[in-house]
């Protein structure tokens, strides 16, 4: 077979330490600097491993009611959000995954439009301005409930269910509702655990919706604290120390590499489940997408 | 005669599905026909008070400002268009290469290493990004300048320099999703079939000649059917992470469609106006979609329907 060592399999393992390294060192960096006292990082002696290891940064930024008032409404919005989008998506996708079910053919070529072609940004803002949700939890939650991709997913994992688990359930006397509540669900449980934690990083992600749709600072998730505190604060102190007199950066880098770290670390660690699911998510949804 | 029947009859067989899709079928209708609707309000003088169903009819009025009487709309298209093009031509490569080259290690537990830490940025919210970005690039000691600086080069303030903002958008792209993106092409280069590398090392080809003779071929409908997908969303180039990375000093660059949109619309709460652009944008990368698929089907046998 394959057997020796070749030039090729050292410059492809070389390659690939590189992708790792590349990928990997930024939040390595971060965690290091924003583990780090502030005089070693001031004279620039953290490169790889924390100096003078701290969690005084950390204990800042946990103590930012900015921060708490974030992470209440993200894990709220994830939350809510993910139990609405898996009910209305696995409802929705079971009833297409019937041969039964009227319009079926139509109601697919409908939704699968959606995908292509969209009213934009202006006349989406408007309907939620118009449902009288705007600057409210329901603007962070509904307008993305349901996902094409993850309908899709559902419905051709309820299609390889077998045909016979349902005749047994209707014997019992159940009608589709029944079925799919006693029956479908339960034996669902692997595609619901990918979607749901789909949704929740999506939820945990989520911009656009909160800068489109919030202006009251007391909704705002993470993701747009975040940004007032990185993007814009270091923006606009450099803007200020370009064009006008020396103003302060009030903040530390290692603040913000704490702050950054903070808003990040649920999703380091929901990772290793994640990617258990996510590649049987991927594939399942393109098999007949 | 009977034609109706079997109608009620299906009607009342699908009684309780209908009444499962029945939240999905509110969501689609309200949030995404709903505002394919409200692109009328691009026709009209929308007026907050009145409504969208009683504002004035103005026809085409926004439409030929944008695209006779406004400046800017020459450069939003050329940004729009570059900045979709350059992240093709560079990001889509990409995770062919990454797949082929993970294709070829020999150790699996190598393998599922650095695919795991490549998926990794995936999942990282572009907020997340940018602020690094942010961070990595700040000319007051960011990483970057501070690298710079060893070899004795003044530090760049590169978010405000209009001639970086593309490169930074396109390589950081990269490295959020080349990982990702590789899963699907590793999917159908599992399924090429081994006798064919077998063959091809019966023919004295080294790796390099398999990969280039066996493996690419093996993989290139997929490769067509994205490269349609991305030809098609050409125009398509997201509002959110644009928008967290572009600052006033470098719309030379960085303004597009959909930041230009947000502005007009909910920044100066001009509706109509905003609604025009937006349109404009998405029935241009409507066509195009559809017109490189029809490309497609003529010209290989693959296409998306």
């Amino acid at each position: 077979m394959r057997n020796k060592t070749g030039l090729f399999d050292i410059v492809n393992i070389i390659l690939m330490l590189g992708l790792i390294v590349v990928t990997l060192y930024p939040f390595w960096y971060m965690i290091s600097v924003s583990l780090s006292g502030e005089l070693s990082i001031m004279q620039g002696k953290v490169n790889f491993w924390p100096v003078d290891f701290t969690l005084g940064w950390y204990k800042t930024v946990f103590n930012d009611p900015r921060i708490g008032i974030g992470y209440r409404n993200t894990i709220m919005y994830a939350a809510v959000g993910t139990a609405i989008a898996l009910m209305a998506t696995s409802m929705g996708a079971f009833a297409l995954s019937q041969k039964r079910m009227i319009f079926r053919k139509g109601i697919m070529l409908a939704i699968v439009f959606t995908i292509l072609f969209g009213g934009g940004m202006i006349p989406s803002f408007l309907v939620v301005k118009e449902l009288g949700i705007l600057n409210t939890m329901w603007a962070m939650v509904l307008p993305g409930a349901v996902g094409t991709f993850n309908l899709l997913v559902f419905r051709t994992f309820f299609e390889g269910l077998p045909e016979e688990l349902y005749d047994s359930g209707r014997i019992d006397g159940l009608n589709d509702i029944g079925l799919f509540f006693r029956i479908v669900m339960p034996l669902s449980k692997a595609v619901y655990a990918a979607i749901g934690l789909f949704s929740a990083v999506g939820i945990w992600n989520n911009f656009y919706s909160a800068i489109i749709y919030l202006r009251n600072p007391d909704l705002f998730p993470l993701t747009m604290i975040l940004r007032d505190l990185i993007i814009k604060g270091t923006l606009d102190a450099e803007m200020a120390v370009q064009s006008t007199v020396g103003g302060d950066l009030v903040t530390t880098d290692a603040l913000k590499f704490a702050t950054i770290m903070a808003t990040t670390l649920p999703i380091l660690f929901l990772y290793p489940f994640l990617q258990k699911y996510f590649v049987k998510g991927v594939m399942l949804g393109s098999v007949k997408g | 005669m009977n034609g109706r029947r079997p109608f009620l009859k299906r009607l009342d067989d699908s009684k309780y599905l209908l009444l499962l899709f029945l939240p999905a079928a509110l969501f689609y209708l309200i949030f995404e026909y709903a505002p394919m609707f409200g692109i009328v309000v691009a026709f009209k003088d929308y007026n907050t008070f009145a409504g969208v169903w009683a504002s004035d009819w103005v026809g085409l009025k926004y439409f030929r400002i944008f695209l006779f009487e406004n400046p800017d709309f020459l450069l939003l298209l050329r940004n729009t268009f570059l900045l979709g093009v350059y992240s093709l031509i560079w990001g889509f490569p990409a995770p062919i290469i990454l797949a082929l080259l993970l294709n070829e290690l020999r150790s699996s537990i190598f393998k599922r290493t650095v695919q795991t830490v490549s998926y990794l940025p995936h999942f990282v919210s572009n907020v997340v990004i940018v602020s690094m970005i942010t961070m990595f690039l700040s000319p007051d000691g960011g990483l970057v300048n501070k690298i710079i600086g060893i070899f004795g080069a003044d530090p760049v303030y590169f978010l405000s320099k209009s001639e970086f903002f593309r490169t930074i958008y396109v390589s950081s792209g990269i490295w959020q999703g080349v990982g990702w993106g590789t899963i699907i092409y590793l999917a159908a280069l599992t399924a090429v079939d081994p006798h064919l590398y077998e063959a091809a090392e019966l023919d004295g080809a080294g790796r390099w000649k398999r990969m280039l003779h066996v493996s690419i071929p093996g993989i290139v409908p997929v490769i067509i059917i994205l490269l349609i997908l991305n030809i098609g969303g050409l125009l398509g180039t997201g509002f959110e992470k644009v928008f967290l990375l572009y600052n006033p000093m470098v719309y030379a660059t960085a303004d597009i469609f959909s930041t230009y949109t947000y502005r007009v619309g909910l920044l100066q709460g001009n509706f109509s106006y905003a609604t025009a652009i937006g349109v404009f944008n998405g029935v241009v990368g409507f066509i195009l979609i559809v017109a490189t698929n029809r490309l497609a089907k003529r010209t290989q046998e693959t296409s998306l329907w």
